[in-house]
């Protein structure tokens, strides 16, 4: 969406790592999502709520989420995210390929600096 | 039921995510509120962060769609919704695109049941119509029939080919049928061995004719159509065994042919064993069709071959008698050009279907661009909200997408409507089509013809709809949002659009009014040709066949005949009464052979085939043939045998230098026949219809000595069709007088073929007629909606552009100019339409000038006339707004908006 010189698009599949890696620690509502991953990369990695909605949807048709009804912490009907055995299967599998990619990008880049 | 539940639980997903993100947003505000930001404040940068709310949700959603389906659906629905919001404008649409589709439908359905569908029989494509080229046979081989085929090269041929699976040779006729009921003829096929084999349709009841059945001293039978079987039968099976009475012949019934059945293109109700005798047969009699299978993997050319090398076997193995030249038809240059059976029976009438079809399908981009100057003028008053719609973000293909769905759903809607339309159109065609066009019967609205139908909606809906979406899809949204406010008039680039879709239009309608005049032209050069008969439509003619049968002797048949014809004089209101062996434009050539004028020698030693016609005295009185020198036949002429004759005009001229010189001169058929007194000379008469140029004629007495037995023998047509000159011709109480009259000479004697002249002369023009009231239908369609189209662009014109036309009246501009100003601006459009228009027609018209007669293509008169037409209609219709433009009050039109 806006093009913000200070942060880069991500890689994709990225978005569905994170939210998988987070959801794997405890079960979450869609905002509560944002600001954990928000705090935990030190705003590092921004996550727009235009991907992160869909994306959502796309985990849940997958089968790797759950949506159950719930509350959030003022009270509110809202919906809470929970990782399902399909989704930490597939967490599994993603994390090894990216840290491969990270692996693989970082020799090239400690090559280039030579 | 899987479906029904997605679809529920789709719902809930749908709930789910407008909740989750609802709380994202209030969270959002009250943590902002923490910070001491006021509750409206918080809420809006809240929402500023999220991004598009709507937009969100909607993605989120398409997750779970099948994206395309259903935002078309979505689009479909407003298409609807809007329709109906303006029923005027659906209602001009639709019935539009109904009328013009529906008329394509027709047309197709025609050209498929005619033209394109394989003819109803087994591997139809393996039949061949074996036409033979006999450039030397004059008159005998001709442009429907080419030369026809003699027994005896039906024996041979059949006996020695290599190439043909089966093949045989065919006759139609008329039948007596006695015995049941009242005497009846009927429609007869007479076959030989292998015609049924050849067609390969097995009966429906009983079975084929077999070898014994053609054996000419074997038993006597006969097949029925399915028409006949019910009709006269009931569908009993046990029909089948029972014996009736043919030409005075008892025929055991052996089979029923399934219904639908034809003996190639005709219609029949007997079909009898052609049983030939070898021992009689000569060379001549080229009298019969012939048709052959052609075995798996043969080509045409290799039975042309095979054939080829037949002809001289055919010549060494018969002859006409003691004393004649068996290679005489040498001359005769005779060589197979045989053709798909389908071709025969089509003939020429794919030249003007294929017309016909490019007619209408003119008449539908005419449709076409009607309908798209419509949705532009709707789509202007929907620019608003469209530039609306693209600065929120919609997508040009979307817009563009909306647009086409809705033109595409005008199309299809227009399309169902169409198909009543073209059910009604075909009931009226085939109601009161040619009935001279091959495989009426087999025209039906099929699904080709549906998918037809199908596939011109959705194309002309995109054709006609790609004009606005594409004009739309490409607006700026700031440019359209600005033009919209007070300046004079719209932007010039969309008049521009709908001037070229009126030019177009006009071009088009040009062409077809072009060729609807030429036609018509034609029309009145052939009604103006003398036919070479005169008072048509109180000439009432019939046929009476005399079977050998019933009356054996040649005398007592003419004695009959004779008896008849007093009777038919005795009627009251009966001026005269004649018969003869055929009547003009019926398609019967009595006989062709060549004639000898005394004291000419001709090239080659043989002379030029002549047309023949037997007629009985005031034959030519009753049909108001002129005699131009001499006088008629007498009775006793025809019962002392004199040797007289009657030539037509132009073989008088040809022979003897004039119809007067032409009188007592003398003509033979065989240097061993006697020599024969002209006595008289009648007017040429154009009996192959009036396109054609007349033949040479040489009328005998109907009783005469037939020349082709070496003794003198008696000889008489038994097939004659008697010609009653009267005021009442055609009427209900006439017709019983002469039946009565016939019956009471002989109460066997059936009548049939009962007509007037006039009837069978026009159905001699059918063909030109039908692509008359085509062409005129099409022109008239065309006329109107350029019309509408001129009279659209111009009212809307005027809409648009009131306050300028306010302004100029402030200003002092005068009335009359400014109804001269829109009336000129539509002439400007017509005349580089006409301009256009009349390239057009002139290349086009070369392509129809087989169907003109007596006329040039290019006809000044036509060329000058149409875009004359054309210019004053278009003038009148851009009156009309012109007119409402001087009305306007300047002051009204300043104030408003």
């Amino acid at each position: 969406m806006a093009n913000n010189p200070n942060h880069r698009d991500l890689f994709p599949g990225a978005l569905e790592v994170m939210i998988l890696q987070s959801l794997r620690l405890k079960p979450m509502h869609g905002y509560a999502l944002v600001k954990h991953i928000k705090q935990v990369s030190d705003d590092l990695l921004p996550v727009e709520e235009g991907s992160l909605y869909p994306a959502l949807q796309r985990m849940l048709k997958e089968g790797w989420l759950e949506a159950e009804t719930g509350t959030s912490a003022k009270g509110r009907p809202t919906r809470i995210y929970r990782l399902t055995d399909a989704g930490i299967r597939h967490l599994e599998k993603e994390v090894v390929s990216v840290e491969k990619m990270f692996a693989g990008i970082t020799r090239v880049l400690a090559v280039a600096k030579i | 039921m899987q479906w029904f539940a997605k679809f529920f639980s789709r719902r809930r997903r749908y709930e789910d995510i407008s909740i989750s993100i609802q709380e994202h947003i209030d969270e959002r505000t009250e943590e902002l509120m923490a910070d001491g930001i006021s509750r409206k404040q918080a809420e809006q940068t809240a929402r500023r962060e999220f991004g598009n709310v709507s937009l969100v949700e909607e993605s989120s959603r398409e997750v779970w769609q099948w994206p395309a389906f259903d935002s078309i659906l979505a689009d479909l629905k407003f298409a609807f919704r809007r329709l109906r919001k303006s029923p005027g404008f659906a209602a001009t649409v639709l019935l539009t695109l109904a009328i013009g589709i529906g008329a394509n439908t027709v047309v197709f359905s025609v050209v498929n049941g005619v033209l394109l569908k394989p003819l109803p029989y087994p591997d139809s494509e393996r039949l061949v119509s074996l036409w033979l080229n006999a450039p030397g046979a004059g008159g005998l081989a001709n442009f429907s029939n080419g030369l026809q085929l003699s027994t005896s090269m039906y024996l041979t041929f059949s006996e020695h080919n290599r190439t043909f699976q089966s093949m045989g040779i065919w006759v139609p006729s008329n039948a007596s049928v006695t015995g049941v009921g009242e005497p009846e003829q009927v429609p007869s096929g007479v076959i030989s061995d292998g015609v049924l084999q050849t067609l390969d349709v097995p009966p429906a009841v009983g079975r084929w004719f077999t070898q014994a059945d053609q054996d000419p001293h074997g038993a006597k039978t006969v097949m029925l159509s399915y028409g006949y079987w019910q009709r006269r039968f009931g569908g009993d099976r046990n029909a089948i065994g029972r014996v009736i009475q043919v030409d005075a012949q008892s025929r055991e019934i052996v089979g029923v042919m399934p219904r639908g059945f034809r003996l190639v293109d005709r219609e029949f109700d007997l079909l009898v064993p052609l049983a030939l005798d070898r021992a009689n047969q000569k060379l001549a009699g080229f009298g019969f069709s012939g048709i052959a299978r052609l075995k798996p993997g043969i080509q045409v050319a290799q039975a042309d071959a095979d054939i080829a090398r037949l002809i001289p076997v055919w010549m060494d193995s018969w002859s006409n008698g003691p004393g004649t030249n068996p290679h005489f038809y040498e001359r005769w240059r005779i060589s197979p050009g045989f053709r798909s059976l389908k071709q025969q029976v089509i003939g020429s009438i794919g030249g003007v279907l294929w017309v016909v079809m490019a007619t209408v399908g003119v008449v539908m981009l005419i449709v076409c661009t009607n309908v798209a100057n419509l949705l532009l003028v709707r789509a202007e008053s929907r620019h608003q909200e469209l530039s609306i719609r693209a600065a929120l973000g919609a997508s040009r293909m979307r817009i563009a997408r909306e647009l086409l769905i809705e033109s595409v759903s005008l199309g299809l809607l227009g399309g169902v409507i169409a198909i009543g339309v073209a059910v009604a159109g075909l009931r009226l065609l085939i109601a009161f089509g040619p009935t001279d066009l091959p495989r009426l019967s087999e025209i039906s609205l099929d699904a080709l013809a549906l998918g037809f139908t199908l596939a011109l909606s959705v194309l002309s809906g995109t054709l006609f709809g790609s004009i606005s979406a594409l004009r739309y899809a490409r607006t700026k949204a700031s440019a359209t949002m600005g033009s919209t406010t007070r300046t004079a008039s719209t932007g010039r680039a969309r008049q521009r659009s709908r001037n070229a879709l009126v030019t177009a239009q006009v071009s088009m309608a040009l062409v077809l009014l072009v060729s609807a005049v030429l036609m018509i032209r034609t029309f009145a050069a052939l009604r103006n040709v003398e036919p070479g008969f005169a008072d048509p439509q109180h000439v009432q003619t019939m046929h009476i066949w005399i079977p050998d049968l019933l009356i054996s002797d040649p005398q007592t048949a003419t004695h009959v005949q004779n008896n008849i014809a007093d009777h038919l004089a005795a009627i009251p209101g009966v001026t005269s009464v004649g018969f003869a062996g055929a009547v003009p434009m019926e398609n019967v050539d009595p006989n062709w052979d060549g004639i000898h004028v005394e004291g000419k020698t001709y090239e080659g030693g043989e002379p030029p085939l002549r047309l023949f016609n037997f007629v009985s005295p005031a034959y030519f009185n009753a049909m108001g043939t002129r005699l131009v020198a001499g006088r008629d036949f007498t009775w006793s002429d025809l019962y002392d045998l004199r040797p007289r004759v009657i030539v037509s005009e132009n073989f008088a001229r040809e022979s003897w230098g004039s119809a007067s010189a032409a009188i007592g001169k003398r003509l033979r058929q065989f240097d061993s026949s006697p020599w024969q007194d002209v006595v008289g000379v009648v007017e040429d008469v154009r009996v192959h219809g009036v396109d054609e140029q007349a033949p040479a004629i040489v009328y005998w007495p109907a009783m005469h000595n037939d020349p082709y037995t070496p003794k003198p023998t008696i000889d008489a047509p038994r097939f004659v069709t008697f010609a009653i000159h009267s005021d009442r011709a055609g009427t209900e109480s006439f017709l019983k007088q002469v039946q009565q009259a016939v019956w009471s000479v002989n109460a066997s004697l059936p009548l049939a073929s009962v007509n007037t002249m006039q009837e069978i002369y026009s159905q001699s023009l059918a063909r030109t007629s039908f692509m008359l009231v085509m062409l005129a239908i099409a022109g008239t369609m065309a006329l109107a909606l350029s019309l509408i189209g001129i009279y659209g662009v111009m009212s809307y014109a005027v809409s648009q552009r009131t306050r300028e036309i306010g302004i100029r009246l402030a200003l002092g501009a005068q009335k009359g100019a400014l109804r001269w100003m829109f009336v000129r601006s539509a002439l400007m459009l017509t005349g580089v339409g006409v301009v256009i228009g009349l390239g057009a027609a002139a290349a086009l018209m070369r392509l129809i000038k087989s169907l003109l007669f007596g006329i040039s293509p290019l006809d000044p008169l036509t060329f000058l006339a149409v875009p004359v037409i054309l210019a004053t209609a278009a003038a009148l219709a851009s009156y009309l707004p012109a007119r409402r433009a001087a009305r306007v009050d300047p002051v009204e039109a300043l104030r408003a908006e």
